[in-house]
């Protein structure tokens, strides 16, 4: 893949991500989405890069803000985008919704609800791969609230300790839900060293530049399958729309003044378009038809998922134990 | 081979689970077991004592003081294909994983829709006197069986301890496997061939006609001995083992008082919430008809165990208060007849054989 090709992946993998994302937030007032949704806008460059660089048979989890990274492992659209209306057509057939997401086949196992609560899990697929002598990455991502969690540590330390094919991706975007780094967490503290620190390979990259998240990902991915022990990236990046929902709510007044501005003036899809445009790209040319397939993709989705029944009522009580 | 199909040995419950442990990982080598200890020189109470020598570190592994992350790394190995083993040498530990309980290891199989089955097997010691105190001793059995997605079984005999923790590692869901510390020595014959016993089927250990007593772990033999001693003064008792606590085998506790028209559910949890409660409330709301008298809870005070050897003194439920309230429940005054059936010397102990420290 000649750099010229691996950027204009990477643009397209990241227009998908936000279109997908921006189809959710004009549908979602229609009221037939009817459970939480986390956007990704903004944060798309660490999961672009990760679709290039990963493998089918990596493995990984992810978190309640997870509809990027399940695309990106490959996971189904049209059964995610029926999954967050409820229907029976939904890859967790209605069960999970948003925020429990899982493509088995794309070997994307699952997201949760609960801040850190899939990272053990992600380790514990890590030790399966080992155990079976698969050349293969388990892959983790995270937040910046998770390292606040104590199963962070526990985790991260047990992957070390058994030398596991673990990659945590780590997006810092600096709020949980409302509440920033600063009353989080200590000044001058580094995700990153942190990491390192407990024993980590880690690197930490600028989370809205395409590039460079593809060359750390691919990197690390290499390294978690060579034998070369748990990974941890840090990707400094930022969320546009509010935590939880649809909207822009930067009225609210919880983030700096200016920090959203600056951040969309780095926003990850211009910049790649801006570095595209440099090297003389048709680049009008050559997106409009991305678009357009992306579009039709994105529409079919949504019409089928419309189209589809609910699950059976008697799709509730089922199941409880395999 | 020698058809030994039938051939049956004296074992301790802890010898049957160390040789049910053997025999599931020498069966199916997906199969791993890990525990703080599981290698140590106590081998948690001789349980696991082997088990790396015959299987290998990779297989067979202590792990870091981390019980929380340990069962989310147990439902990440079980989604992609392994059959994990967990031990806690105390449940209390275990308390730190709840959320990787509740909220991984019971919902990932329905939550994303029958994609992932999630087999794993956690065992639980739940301690008792000597001195275990308010949080070496819980009996929080009630807790679990309250989320849907776990099964929770809870061997009573050497034989039950073999069968349900092959059955338990053989099931495809989350399973909870409590052993109780006192029955740690108790020996019984136990088969030797790996058989596999039924998740979800209570035992009668003692039948009669005319009071059903439903216990579960080391109080069946409370309940037992209270049985035995009440057929010496004409009161038949039909004793259910339940086994499996969640899910719970309603036929054979309806069959019974169906039988008896008398229920007294016994529970080693605290008296609010317990499963002796649930199993009162369930009988009475859909078998009021059978009942004769009304039906009796005999569980632990809602009050933490304390420490000290004179504070646990009456603090545990024994035969001695089984029987007392059978026989109120048979309408006979309870103390005259119970003089042969005191409290054993010491109180805080299962037997000889226990010397401390837990």
């Amino acid at each position: 893949m000649t750099d010229d090709q691996l950027e204009m992946r990477l643009l397209g993998a990241m227009l998908r991500l936000r279109m997908v994302e921006e189809a959710i937030a004009a549908h979602y007032p229609e009221q037939e989405m009817r459970c939480p949704v986390h956007l990704s806008i903004g944060q798309e460059a660490p999961s672009a890069a990760f679709s290039l660089a990963v493998q089918r048979e990596d493995l990984a989890v992810s978190t309640h803000r997870g509809h990027a990274h399940y695309l990106a492992k490959g996971g189904a659209l049209g059964p995610m985008i029926a999954e967050i209306y409820g229907k029976s057509t939904g890859c967790s057939k209605g069960r999970g919704g948003s925020m429990h997401l899982a493509d088995k086949d794309a070997g994307f196992m699952g997201t949760s609800a609960i801040v850190g609560n899939s990272i053990p899990v992600g380790v514990g697929l890590g030790l399966a791969l080992q155990i079976q002598g698969r050349a293969q990455a388990s892959c983790v991502f995270i937040g910046d609230g998770a390292t606040e969690e104590g199963v962070y540590y526990e985790s991260a330390n047990f992957a070390v300790v058994k030398n596991l094919p673990v990659v945590f991706l780590c997006e810092n975007n600096r709020y949980s839900v409302y509440s920033p780094l600063s009353v989080r967490q200590p000044e001058g503290r580094s995700l990153t060293r942190v990491a390192t620190s407990l024993g980590l390979t880690s690197v930490e990259v600028d989370g809205n530049d395409a590039i460079a998240c593809y060359h750390a990902v691919d990197r690390a991915l290499q390294q978690a399958r060579g034998g070369g022990g748990p990974q941890f990236l840090e990707f400094h990046t930022f969320r546009h729309l509010e935590h939880c929902g649809p909207n822009d709510d930067d009225h609210l007044d919880y983030r700096q003044p200016g920090e959203l501005q600056s951040w969309q003036q780095r926003d990850p899809i211009d910049l790649l378009q801006a570095k595209l445009l440099l090297t003389n790209h048709d680049l009008s040319s050559e997106i409009q038809p991305i678009r357009e397939r992306i579009s039709n993709e994105i529409e079919t989705a949504f019409a089928e998922a419309a189209a589809a029944p609910f699950p059976d009522l008697e799709e509730c009580m089922r199941d409880v134990y395999a | 081979m020698p058809d030994n199909t039938i051939a049956r040995r004296e074992l301790t419950f802890a010898q049957a689970i160390n040789e049910a442990t053997h025999q599931a990982m020498a069966a199916d080598p997906t199969v791993i077991c890990f525990g703080l200890g599981v290698t140590d020189p106590g081998a948690i109470f001789g349980t696991t004592r082997g088990l790396e020598e015959a299987f290998g570190p990779s297989r067979v592994f202590d792990m870091p003081t981390s019980e929380n992350a340990m069962t989310g790394v147990a439902v990440g190995a079980a989604i992609a294909g392994l059959k994990p083993l967990m031990t806690h040498q105390r449940l209390d530990f275990f308390l730190l994983a709840m959320d990787q309980l509740v909220n991984s290891a019971a919902k990932w199989h329905y939550m994303f829709g029958c994609q992932f089955n999630v087999p794993i097997t956690i065992r639980l010691i739940i301690g008792r006197g000597w001195g275990q105190g308010p949080t070496h001793s819980q009996n929080l059995q009630a807790w679990f069986t309250h989320i849907p997605g776990l099964k929770v079984v809870m061997p009573t005999t050497p034989a039950d301890a073999k069968q349900l923790l092959l059955a338990s590692i053989d099931d495809p869901n989350p399973v909870l496997f409590l052993e109780h510390r006192w029955l740690h020595n108790l020996t019984d014959d136990v088969p030797e061939q790996p058989t596999h016993g039924l998740i979800g089927k209570a035992r009668v250990a003692r039948q009669g006609d005319d009071i059903t007593i439903v216990a579960s772990g080391y109080l069946t033999l409370e309940a037992i001995r209270a049985a035995d001693y009440l057929t010496g003064v004409g009161i038949k008792c039909d004793v259910i083992d339940l086994r499996t606590l969640s899910p719970l085998d309603w036929p054979a506790i309806f069959k019974s008082v169906h039988k008896t028209g008398r229920l007294m559910a016994v529970d080693s949890g605290a008296l609010t919430g317990s499963i002796a409660g649930e199993i009162i409330a369930r009988v009475a709301s859909e078998r009021f008809a059978d009942l004769k008298v009304a039906p009796r809870r005999l569980a632990q005070p809602d009050v933490p165990e304390p420490t000290s050897f004179g504070l646990t003194r009456g603090f545990h439920i024994r035969s001695r208060s089984i029987a007392g309230s059978a026989l109120e429940m048979m309408g006979e005054t309870g103390d005259v007849l119970l003089g042969q059936l005191p409290d054993p010397v010491p109180h805080d102990v299962p037997g000889d054989w226990f010397k401390g420290p837990f």
